[in-house]
């Protein structure tokens, strides 16, 4: 037989026989070949900074535009945060933008803000986390399918939302509350500092703890992952617990930038934050996926949109350059089902 | 190798084909020759490359070395319309049928009689009635939904698609296995009535009595070689085949036994009782004792995976009980794997391997625990231990940062035994562990099993290979159709000890299928 002795091409075809070079980390070669990917990414990104700040010199480069392109940012950006930890484990998770409203509503309540400001950002943490379990048993232990699961989530959440508000929004009074959404610190918006925690965060949680190693693993092959002796089920179940509870806080913020708890916000988010984590380089079968490339697919989804507002082109187009651009995203990144 | 000139009649000729997957050769120069009008039967234990053949048939995948003459012309089989525009038509043991649309729609997929755009649904139904009447099946609904029928009648609807694109040559893969007794003899006849219209049939079973009711000849495939090509399917004696699928065809190479058994003494790691699963297998017991290595023999299908992965907890059993260390397991593979037992599966890419992920995690996957803090992950240490084990274990090329995918079968293997290895396990769990394997690895892997069990380990092998299981086994279970038929220790039983007694198994059962079918 010749398998010992002949080197084995894998599938990028290079001979088996290359020594590895890179760290002493059980991720090595991977890490390097993802690096690789998310730099290709960030110089996208940088491409599209540039041709703003050539496109529309006057605005886009002021340090004013930059914060609100991270504000903007910010809340999508946490719900695409823990849609890809769903995304990785090999899931899906609809329900997103309707969480964010239901989270936001309950949130605002009167009962709600009698409670205080803690009080608010618990519910609305809760509201998500609870939604998210729902989510999860169904999915995992009830076998429904994780897209039909979270899409009657998606509508019944969203139809929960009305009926809290009676169709009316709810003001938000309780100061303490709004300056989450409003304020800045260091002349940055405090949203963005949530952002830049959940992001810091998801990645230590992705590539440093047991949880983030079981969520890969278990996207890659559940099957293999449940014979190894790990719980599939309930992990799965976690992932949308995750999922719900980002999307909770997403709602403590759009609302208190609103100083408005709303039935109508998040609308679409789902979308948004599925297309970012596929720009990232996530595959959506699962196992495949990084935060920093999700983080950057949002970033550049908003420069995008950014850039458009600035020049007053109408948002039809915008929505038809975000399409082409994820299409161009997939392509780029070679991930056909063969590789 | 015979001449293939001296076939000239020859409907199909297949000529050394070779197909390579990474690490293993999945057929190798198979030579294969099918005459119009007759039954060809193809045997070999799972693995042998029974599948990959049917496959290069039906143009599904590619062979990297070999010809195919058709009709005496040879033809490249690209995809899988070349072959059914030829004549070559697979019907696959899952049948690849649309369940929610109906028999006739069915039967005219792909080749719908049309008006313009529009289907003409009468012709269509017509078309199917007429077919399945020359089958001796016209009493089939032709507008009912194929989810609704019966497997049997499923496979009839197949049979008459393959019929309506003008099939020379149908391939059949394990067609009997969900049929009952009846439905089988039915299958017969209508295989009959398609050999009389001058149509071969390439049959596929491991039912061993029925390649001598309606075989011509046969072919025997192992390890990815013709062993036995075009036999007389009526003169052949099926201890015959037994042997040929089950033989030597290399010299094995297993280590010496330990100068004393194991001792049975004392309390058993693992105690199974009456474990049984509705289709499976029925009222299976054993021990396992620290240091041995139980072996169980029995042809495929026998029920020897589902125990295995009733065993492990990966599928719920019926009735019985698997109590390791004198105290039931009920939780599953989690259970299983935290209080010290480990598997390693049949299928290796689908069932141990996250395939994208590098070697090093695949071995710490069922140990990342011990690298974690408060959850937070070591990776020096959990790689350097990784390191560790796969280097004690040879593997080549010797990169843990590899992904898992680009191994070969035999270091694929090594992978999941380290991932057990690092676990500490004390109750291994082994489903072909050379499946698929090199023979210079082969016999590291033997040597690699029987330093376990020297070390004080449990370890229960599952192996198509019986010399295998008897070489290796201290004690042996022959397992047939989903029941023990004999414990024995290891150097008792001959190979022709354990087929004699699956070949009187396989007697009483039909002796029993009988009664059954007329009380």
């Amino acid at each position: 037989m010749t398998t010992q002795d002949a080197p084995i091409a894998d599938a990028s075809g290079r001979p088996a026989d290359e020594p590895g070079s890179g760290p002493t980390r059980a991720g090595g070669r991977f890490d390097r070949l993802r690096s690789i990917r998310i730099a290709g990414l960030g110089a996208v990104f940088v491409l599209f900074v540039i041709a703003g700040a050539v496109l529309a010199p006057e605005r886009f480069l002021t340090l004013n535009n930059l914060y609100n392109i991270l504000l903007q940012a910010s809340v999508i950006g946490i719900v695409t945060i823990g849609l890809t930890f769903v995304i990785l484990g090999g899931g899906i998770d609809l329900s997103v933008g309707s969480l964010v409203a239901l989270a936001g509503v309950v949130a605002a309540a009167p009962f709600a803000q009698d409670g205080g400001v803690l009080a608010m950002v618990a519910i609305a943490l809760a509201v998500g986390a609870l939604a998210g379990l729902v989510n999860g048993a169904l999915i995992a232990y009830g076998r429904v399918v994780a897209f039909i699961t979270t899409l009657a989530m998606l509508t019944t959440a969203r139809g929960l939302a009305i009926r809290v508000t009676d169709s009316r929004p709810f003001i938000i009074s309780e100061d303490a509350f709004n300056t989450l959404g409003t304020d800045r610190l260091l002349g940055v918006p405090i949203p963005v500092y949530f952002f830049l925690a959940v992001a810091v965060l998801g990645w230590v949680l992705l590539n440093r703890t047991t949880f983030g190693r079981r969520t890969v693993a278990i996207g890659g092959n559940a099957e293999a992952s449940r014979l190894a002796g790990i719980d599939v089920k309930r992990h799965t179940m976690l992932l949308y617990v995750l999922s719900g509870v980002l999307s909770g806080l997403a709602a403590v913020l759009i609302s208190a930038q609103l100083t408005t708890g709303s039935a109508s916000v998040g609308i679409g988010y789902e979308l948004d934050a599925i297309a970012a984590v596929i720009i990232g380089g996530a595959s959506l079968s699962g196992g495949r996926g990084t935060v920093v490339g999700s983080v950057l697919g949002i970033l550049t989804l908003t420069v995008l949109a950014n850039i458009f507002a600035l020049l007053l082109i109408p948002s039809d187009v915008r929505q038809i350059v975000q399409g082409v651009i994820i299409v161009v995203a997939v392509l780029l990144q070679g991930r056909s089902r063969s590789s | 190798m015979g001449s293939l000139a001296g076939e000239p009649t020859s409907l199909l000729a297949m000529r050394g084909i070779t197909k390579r997957w990474p690490g293993v050769r999945a057929l190798d120069g198979v030579d294969f020759a099918v005459t119009a009008g007759e039954v060809h039967c193809l045997l070999g234990q799972n693995g042998a490359g029974k599948s990959t053949l049917i496959k290069v048939l039906a143009g599904a995948i590619a062979p990297d070395e070999g010809e195919v003459v058709w009709n005496g012309q040879p033809v490249a089989l690209t995809s899988p319309t070349d072959a059914l525009r030829l004549g070559i038509a697979t019907i696959y043991q899952e049948l690849d049928l649309v369940p929610w649309m109906s028999v006739a729609e069915n039967v005219a997929l792909g080749h719908e009689p049309r008006r313009g755009p529009f289907v003409r649904r009468r012709e269509a139904a017509d078309r199917a009635r007429r077919l399945l009447a020359d089958l001796g099946h016209g009493d089939l609904p032709v507008d009912r939904e194929v989810a609704l029928l019966s497997p049997a009648n499923a496979q009839i609807v197949s049979i008459a698609r393959a019929l309506s694109h003008d099939a020379r040559l149908i391939v059949m893969d394990e067609p009997s296995a969900v049929l009952t007794a009846d439905e089988v003899d039915t299958l017969f006849r209508l295989i009959g009535r398609l050999t009389e219209r001058g149509v071969a049939v390439v049959y596929i079973s491991h039912r061993l009595a029925e390649i001598r009711r309606i075989g011509n000849r046969v072919t025997v495939l192992k390890d990815g070689q013709v062993v036995a090509r075009g036999l007389d399917a009526a003169a052949t004696q099926t201890a015959e085949l037994v042997r040929l699928m089950t033989g030597r065809t290399v010299a094995y190479d297993f280590p010496d036994r330990p100068a004393a058994p194991p001792a049975q003494a004392g309390a058993p790691l693992l105690r199974v009782r009456g474990l049984g699963r509705a289709r499976a297998f029925t009222d299976v017991s054993f021990d396992l004792h620290p240091g041995e290595i139980l072996g169980i023999a029995g042809l495929v299908g026998s029920g020897r995976s589902e125990l295995l992965r009733a065993v492990f907890g990966a599928e719920r059993a019926d009735t019985g009980t698997v109590e390791l260390d004198g105290r039931p397991l009920r939780g599953g593979t989690g259970e299983a794997v935290a209080r010290g037992m480990g598997m390693a599966p049949e299928e290796r890419k689908s069932q141990a391997l996250v395939l994208d992920q590098s070697i090093a995690r695949n071995t710490t996957l069922a140990t990342m625990d011990r690298y974690a803090r408060l959850g937070f992950l070591d990776g020096t240490r959990e790689f350097a231990d990784a390191a560790r084990v796969l280097t004690d274990l040879d593997l080549r090329p010797p990169d843990p940062r590899r992904p898992a995918r680009a191994l070969s079968g035999g270091n694929q293997q090594k992978v999941v035994m380290a991932r057990w290895l690092l676990r500490d396990c004390r109750v291994l769990l082994l489903d072909e562990p050379t499946r698929g394997v090199d023979v210079g690895a082969k016999a590291e892997i033997y040597a690699l099993i029987r330093d376990l069990a020297a070390q004080g380990r449990g370890l229960v092998l599952v192996s198509s290979e019986l010399p295998e299981v008897l070489g290796l086994a201290d004690r042996v279970l022959v397992l047939h159709e989903g029941r023990v038929l004999t414990e024995a220790p290891g150097g008792v039983l001959s190979e022709s000890d354990v087929l004699d007694l699956i070949l009187a198994g396989a007697r009483q059962d039909r002796g029993a299928e009988i009664q059954e079918v007329h009380p």
